[in-house]
């Protein structure tokens, strides 16, 4: 794989966003933005207003009568399965007896208009027969209600590495959820054609999904439905598994209308009726020796799994696969339960549980510096992976890649990370109202689907005999640059500037049976599909230069946009058009999988993935002890990506994930009444980071000089979910500053999001608890 | 309800419109003007996608009724390209990668298009205070900030205030 080129757009440039001229003009389009055909139907959905409840009766008979009314469905109305489960066959469409959850679609009515689809909405009567609802983990967990079977990691004998330990502490922490916060909402447009075909626009990480789940709700099969995506405005994961129910929804009612139609959540029902990052509950009790080395640790992450499966079974792995950090844990039993709650399935979020898991092990790291009275990096440099031993992952994966103490050491010293240190000391000592509070968060993250069989991808390509080329790949494009690093990818194997590459939406009748665009591999998988399909390709057109140019196929030369056979040359071009005159495909589908993966999903034992993503981060706090309020003053960034595919492209993701991040550990706040209703239901409620929430000072770089020792697309690594954890850093500063009001003699207690009010009762505790322990010296 | 005809002046042009009252700026523009640019992101007026400027001061389209807007000059992001060129601000966004899925992108053209008229070098301080009311989930909001400095930038250049008359 070469990479030194003087084309434009190669592989390794800072080439801009695909999208980069739609974007600022206004004139790229969104699925909601596309010219509706004549007849075009929107639907409004009814819903539960109830967390459980039986559904007694339904009439819909005011309602199919109302003004412009085309069709009202429910349950009974579904042709075929009334079932969209990812993973198990346990989700309803619409509702079928009983409702779980605020905001379960119980009936859809599609009509000539919005407003019109409302008013009907507006004459559903829905009889329910209420029930006791489950609305919190700790029900759950003590009920014993899952969406399924818990799962359970354990390596080494942990129990008696704990007991026998010098040291032994048990703690408590736990999480909040956090909505995706898409700025474009769940659509999907259902386009009905003859013989029953559908095509379906949908706003979708998982076209394959949403094709799959329209043709099992309409009963027909899959190669009736075609389903496009051009672009979403944001996905982040609650576009993986949840568009299929609004596609499917259309999608029915499209093809009992025979009309087009489309749905489109606004913006409080989409953030009521999606699902959302899981909260978690940890409870942990860990053994260790006088250096803070972890000899046995036993961890219980109880997830707020809600009311179905969903993709939880895999979020759930994730979170166990990551709670080692980047730590060794010789001894260890990790323990997850998905605890069944009346609250609207959690899904996919950036991280997919490994945010979580890494928040538990570095609460126990924290926990450990302050019983021992060290700091927390002393702990961690105990515990940190090794190179040839001690280098054994919970989940029996040999760690093979580790850089991380290289990483670590290489940020501190060119940030000064002492210096700061003791910068934050003087600071400290000489405020009584703000305390600053600093911490470093190293991060390693498993790349590839925890599923072995999800890490396969297809591209198609064609050579234009103008020497234009199409590129086509099963990737969706949610901003995250994706489809812009595809193209480098084409445009260096053919050595060809990258605006002779046509972009193209992601449909199922070009790449079938695809994975969905997650868990950060949406460029290794991809990337390398066309990295195939476009050397197919090229190795035929060097056989027509071959013969053309009289050599043999090792003397042809693909070179800034021609081809060279010594000092003869033809245009790239031209080569397309002789290729064709010589009756010669110029046409390719490419394949990939990655290669070494295996999984037992009972025993959560393998080898889940290819490689790991390291990064670090430091971030500078202060908080305001009478307020509670709290301020990243700096953070610092290292990160690994490889040989970047696309710097400037990374750095965006990034800066982004570290805010999001960011956002998930100190403003977002999920609150749900007593009912079971979510209050927090738009950006008035719900805060997601602004533009003067980010760090005053943010230095982000990519590591440089490190290619992936796996051999990926030109040797880079995926970047778009690794960085989020990084923001754990802004946590643990935060609970650094807190700790720091009573000089770490005792560890805070403080979950997130640590928002003003959580630091506030953190900082009073906390002075509350020093001030009974000094009391009790005394006596 | 009833709709009601009334005329909006919008990029410049007079159009004739014929909606219900209740109908907002945003969704007129959007649905009958299809003038899709103005991009609906939380419906409520905080997220600032739905960007426009009347009378030249950005406005939250989805918190104005279409019809209150008769006798003001409303300004989309359909109109701040000139001739086919980028204004300087989207020059910045396209060039610095102030973008990832665009869907805020227009909102924020907008909401600096007047902005900077009016604070022709401003610090990066009060850039992120102007920046407060469009949310943007992708980007982290650092090379919005940047885009911003450099419009401002090229807008203060002497050689292009030669050109702009």
């Amino acid at each position: 794989m070469s990479v030194d080129s003087d084309i434009v757009g190669a592989v390794h440039a800072k080439v801009r966003h695909d999208s980069a001229r739609g974007h600022v003009t206004g004139e790229a389009r969104y699925i909601d933005d596309m010219p509706m055909l004549p007849g075009t139907l929107e639907v409004v959905l009814v819903t539960s207003p109830h967390p459980h409840a039986g559904i007694v009766s339904i009439d819909v008979s005011a309602a199919r009568s109302a003004d412009g009314v085309r069709a009202v469905m429910s349950a009974d109305d579904i042709p075929g399965v009334n079932d969209v489960g990812p993973v198990f066959e346990d989700e309803p469409v619409l509702a079928a007896g009983f409702v779980d959850y605020v905001g379960a679609p119980v009936v859809a009515i599609a009509a000539d208009s919005y407003d019109q689809a409302r008013n009907a909405a507006a004459l559903v009567t829905v009889e329910y027969d209420v029930r006791p609802a489950v609305l919190e983990i700790e029900q759950a967990l003590e009920q014993e209600l899952y969406t399924y079977p818990p799962q359970f990691m354990t390596i080494g004998e942990p129990e008696a590495a704990i007991a026998k330990a010098s040291h032994r502490i048990d703690g408590e922490v736990r999480c909040g959820g956090q909505d995706h916060f898409y700025l474009e909402g769940h659509i999907a447009m259902a386009i009905p054609h003859d013989n029953g075909d559908l095509d379906v626009y949908s706003s979708t990480q998982h076209p394959s999904e949403v094709q799959h789940g329209v043709a099992h709700v309409l009963g027909v099969p899959t190669n009736a439905v075609t389903v496009e995506v051009r672009r979403m405005g944001g996905a982040f994961g609650g576009k993986e598994s949840q568009a299929t129910i609004f596609a499917a929804i259309a999608a029915v009612l499209a093809d009992r209308c025979g009309q087009p139609v489309k749905i489109r959540l606004r913006r409080d029902d989409d953030m009521i009726m999606t699902g959302k990052r899981h909260d978690f509950l940890f409870r942990y009790d860990v053994g260790f020796d006088d250096d803070g080395r972890i000899e046995g640790v036993d961890i219980l992450m109880a997830m707020r799994s809600g009311n179905v499966a969903d993709l939880s079974p895999g979020v759930l792995a994730r979170a166990l696969c990551h709670a080692d950090n980047c730590y060794y844990l010789p001894n260890a039993r990790l323990r997850g339960y998905p605890c069944k709650t009346n609250t609207v399935s959690n899904t996919a979020f950036r991280g997919f549980g490994g945010p979580q898991g890494m928040l538990v092990i570095e609460t126990v790291i924290e926990h450990i510096a302050r019983t021992l009275g060290r700091s927390v990096d002393e702990v961690r440099a105990v515990n940190y992976y090794g190179a040839e031993d001690r280098n054994v992952t919970p989940y029996q994966q040999r760690v093979k890649d580790n850089i991380i103490v290289a990483l670590v050491d290489r940020l501190r010293s060119e940030i000064d990370f002492d210096g700061m240190l003791q910068a934050v000391d003087s600071f400290n000592a000489s405020h009584e109202t703000l305390k600053k509070g600093i911490a470093m968060m190293p991060v390693k993250f498993g790349v590839s689907f925890n599923t072995p069989k999800l890490n396969q991808a297809g591209a198609l390509v064609h050579v234009y005999t103008d020497g234009s080329v199409h590129l086509n790949h099963g990737g969706t494009e949610m901003g995250q640059g994706l489809f812009t690093k595809v193209a480098q990818v084409v445009a260096s194997v053919f050595e060809i500037d990258l605006d002779n590459i046509k972009i193209s939406s992601t449909r199922t009748d070009k790449v079938p049976n695809t994975s969905a665009t997650a868990a950060s591999s949406g460029s290794d998988l991809n990337g390398m599909a066309a990295f195939n399909a476009t050397n197919t390709i090229k190795a035929r057109m060097a056989e027509v230069a071959a013969s053309h140019f009289e050599t043999s196929v090792d003397a042809i030369e693909f070179r800034q946009n021609r081809v060279y056979a010594g000092n003869e040359s033809l245009s790239f071009a031209d080569l397309a058009q002789l290729t064709w005159d010589e009756r010669v495909s110029l046409s390719a589908t490419g394949y990939y999988s990655t290669p070494g993966l295996h999984w037992d999903a009972k025993s959560l034992i393998g080898n889940p993935f290819y490689y790991f993503a390291y990064g670090a981060a430091v971030s500078q706090v202060v908080i305001d002890t009478l307020t509670g309020e709290s301020r990243v003053l700096r953070t610092d960034i290292l990160q690994d990506c490889g040989n970047s595919l696309n710097p400037a492209i990374d750095l965006g993701q990034i800066e982004g994930a570290f805010i999001q991040g960011q956002g998930w550990l100190t403003s977002e706040e999920l609150v749900w009444d007593e009912s079971g209703r979510l209050l927090t239901h738009g950006p008035s409620t719900y805060k997601i980071p602004g533009s003067r929430d980010v760090p005053r000072e943010f230095n982000v770089h990519i590591l440089e000089d490190a290619p992936n020792r796996e051999p990926t697309i030109f040797r880079s690594k995926a970047v778009g979910e690794p960085p989020l954890m990084l923001a754990l850093s802004v946590w643990l500063a935060i609970r650094d500053a807190v700790s720091r009001v009573v000089d770490h003699r005792h560890m805070p207690h403080l979950d997130a999001p640590a928002t003003p009010e959580a630091i506030l009762m953190a900082v009073d505790d906390i002075r509350r608890r020093d001030s009974q322990t000094t009391t009790a010296a005394k006596v | 309800m009833s709709n009601i005809s009334f005329q909006l002046t919008v990029n410049g042009v007079a159009r004739e419109v014929l909606v219900e009252p209740r109908k907002l700026l945003s969704d007129v523009l959007r649905e009958d003007l299809r003038l899709t640019g103005t991009h609906v992101g939380c419906e409520h007026g905080v997220c600032g996608a739905c960007t426009v400027q009347v009378d030249g001061r950005p406005m939250r389209s989805c918190l104005l009724f279409a019809v209150q807007m008769q006798g003001n000059q409303i300004t989309t992001i359909e109109a701040v390209m000139k001739n086919g060129e980028y204004s300087p601000m989207q020059q910045a966004l396209h060039d610095e990668h102030g973008l990832q899925c665009g869907f805020c992108t227009p909102g924020i053209v907008m909401t600096f298009e007047a902005y900077l008229k009016e604070n022709p070098d401003p610090t990066d301080e009060e850039i992120a205070e102007a920046l407060s009311g469009n949310l943007c989930r992708c980007t982290g909001y650092q090379n919005i900030i940047k885009a911003v400095r450099m419009a401002a930038a090229k807008m203060n250049s002497p050689k292009n205030q030669e050109v702009e008359p």
